[in-house]
């Protein structure tokens, strides 16, 4: 997702002159592009994320356009009273990107996960979240929300190629996409876990149970009337993400089934504990931490299974 | 307030900080609030750059310079200032601290002349940073001037952006350290000293000035003389007494906290008139 990142974003700087980028010393073999087409608006604040969110927040207040790049926990967290205070409390449009949210740094370790970064910015009034499932729908938010008044956080995927099947870079802002319809069970699932969830429906379809799958690309502002829309429909609904289990999706899901009164069980797949102690490949932390595909499915199997006893 | 309604200062730097030093006075004791010495400590500072530094005709003018308090407790000393620029009026000054007021113990955006927020320290250099990268950038004349506190120097943010600054030569760019010795508990040589900051800007590659902070034809040379187009971002440290006009307050630890009894304020504001005769 990060070629298809840069890849716009330059075909976007061309057309406007205050797109900056600004990197904390982090894009090895992908901010080149756009460093190489337009040196003088390409910043390698160095490590020191701190400084370079609030000196982004300096230039928006000075009329640019500023995009933020790091690790989505080093754009994020260690920088995030700047954020706070900078670009939310401002309302300024620095565009903070962050990169391999959930465990996707895999063998990096827990200090490079990011699987704290929506609940903490989710709080944060005003601050769009915006998660793509793949490199297409990537391409369309950014087309619809790069020249947003307000701040934006776009958690990106390190992960290439990978293209979620039905989902055709559909992208709006407060929606949610359904790729596939079924009346036994709702998944939703947000950003990065798509690819999981797609493959989970596929299982679970070939074992005689028909879901729907909904995908979530606009955290904030909440698509509250269209997850209203399919919570409704369906008795069973599971959340699926690559991020702690709490402040994440779930929360969200479960703050709109609280507070429309909505007749719903609701399962939250996430990381229920702390990644530390044993590492791997990114498949092998999504089958530990129970969010992979399998574990999804079997989560529903389970749930439905005692829902009927 | 409309454009026609605001008055350009004829007050002198000298007599500019007096002024802020009455309007500060009046206002936290009407307020019963503290930061007092605080805020005189950066009252001719202040007076300087408002009242002939600062290029600032409108505070919405996009090429206005800019100006970051990151000490933003010392904010009342601001909000005289920009009173006494014509950008809120004496009645607005007079809800400082009110209820529903705007005019908070620290600078709140919304205000007229207030470009950013601040008061959780080690913030306001980053944001002045990016003030200068942008003028920079878009081949613009317009400067940026942040005040810091020597104690706000204890935040290793801070020194992200003054290294960041040094490397990337942001002669637009000055900071005024208010190099008063105190912070909230104690003296900055008790609890991270910080008296040798000239050496450290240096070594950050500043250009690195060391003035008293209450002198304003001394500042005033100093700037006058500051090259904005090439080589290093500029620091002034100032020299400052904490206090500063008010004798019972200098270098005294709690006026960092407290607010004025009457007997205190009709010393404090004896003391200034005095100054000013």
């Amino acid at each position: 997702m990060r070629k298809a990142f840069i890849k716009k974003l330059v075909e976007l700087a061309e057309k406007d002159p205050r797109i900056h980028l600004l990197t904390g010393d982090l894009g090895f073999f992908v901010v080149e592009p756009f460093a190489d087409r337009f040196p003088d608006r390409f910043i390698n604040a160095g490590v020191a994320e701190q400084n370079m969110m609030g000196m982004a927040t300096g230039m928006a207040e000075s009329g640019l356009i500023p995009f933020v790049y790091s690790i989505a926990t080093f754009a994020t967290l260690r920088p995030y009273e700047f954020i706070r205070n900078g670009p939310v409390l401002h309302n300024l449009p620095v565009k903070i990107v962050g990169i391999g949210g959930g465990v996707e740094y895999s063998h990096h370790g827990p200090t490079h996960f990011g699987l704290d970064d929506v609940g903490a910015l989710r709080v944060q009034p005003g601050l769009s979240i915006i998660t793509p499932c793949d490199s297409q729908q990537l391409s369309a938010a950014l087309e619809k929300t790069w020249d947003a008044p307000g701040p934006a956080y776009y958690r990106l995927s390190k992960n290439e190629g990978v293209t979620v099947p039905g989902l055709d870079g559909r992208f709006a802002i407060g929606k949610i996409d359904l790729i596939t319809h079924g009346q036994d069970a709702l998944i939703i699932a947000m950003g990065n876990a798509a690819p999981e969830a797609a493959k989970a429906e596929r299982t679970l379809a070939q074992n005689g149970i028909n879901a729907t799958v909904a995908l979530v690309s606009s955290i904030s502002p909440c698509p509250v009337e269209p997850l209203i829309e399919s919570i409704s429909r369906h008795r069973h609904v599971f959340t699926v993400e690559a991020h702690y289990i709490n402040g994440g999706l779930g929360s969200m899901v479960s703050e709109v089934i609280a507070e429309n009164g909505l007749n719903a069980r609701l399962s939250r797949i996430a990381v229920r504990k702390n990644p530390h102690g044993s590492v791997g490949s990114e498949q092998f932390l999504y089958e530990r931490l129970g969010i992979s595909a399998q574990s999804i499915a079997d989560t529903v199997v389970s749930c439905l299974n005692l829902a009927t006893r | 307030m409309t454009a026609t309604q605001r008055v350009k200062p004829a007050l002198n730097p000298e007599k500019f900080a007096t002024e802020i030093r009455r309007l500060v006075l009046l206002e936290s004791k009407r307020a019963g609030v503290g930061h007092i010495g605080s805020s005189l400590s950066i009252a001719d500072m202040i007076g300087l750059l408002y009242s002939s530094v600062l290029n600032i005709s409108e505070p919405g003018d996009p090429e206005r310079d800019r100006f970051i308090l990151s000490k933003g407790h010392a904010v009342l000393a601001v909000y005289a200032a920009l009173h006494l620029k014509g950008f809120i009026t004496r009645d607005e000054l007079g809800t400082f601290c009110n209820d529903g007021t705007s005019l908070c113990g620290h600078p709140e955006i919304g205000v007229p002349g207030i470009d950013f927020a601040t008061g959780s320290l080690g913030m306001g250099l980053s944001f002045g940073v990016g003030c200068a990268v942008a003028a920079r950038k878009t081949n613009s004349s317009r400067k940026t001037f942040v005040l810091v506190s020597d104690a706000e120097l204890n935040e290793g943010s801070l020194w992200e952006s003054v290294l960041f600054a040094g490397h990337h030569k942001l002669s637009n760019l000055v900071v005024l350290v208010d190099q008063n010795g105190q912070q909230a508990l104690g003296y900055t040589k008790d609890v991270m000293d910080t008296s040798s900051v000239e050496n450290k800007f240096k070594a950050f590659n500043w250009d690195v000035h060391v003035v008293d902070g209450h002198d304003c034809t001394q500042m005033r040379d100093t700037i006058d003389k500051l090259d904005f187009q090439s080589g290093a971002p500029h620091v002034l440290v100032c020299r400052t007494t904490f206090g500063k006009g008010v004798s019972f307050m200098h270098n005294k630890i709690e006026w960092h906290y407290l607010p004025m009894t009457e007997e205190q304020y009709e010393q404090a504001m004896t003391e200034i008139n005095s100054s000013d005769a």
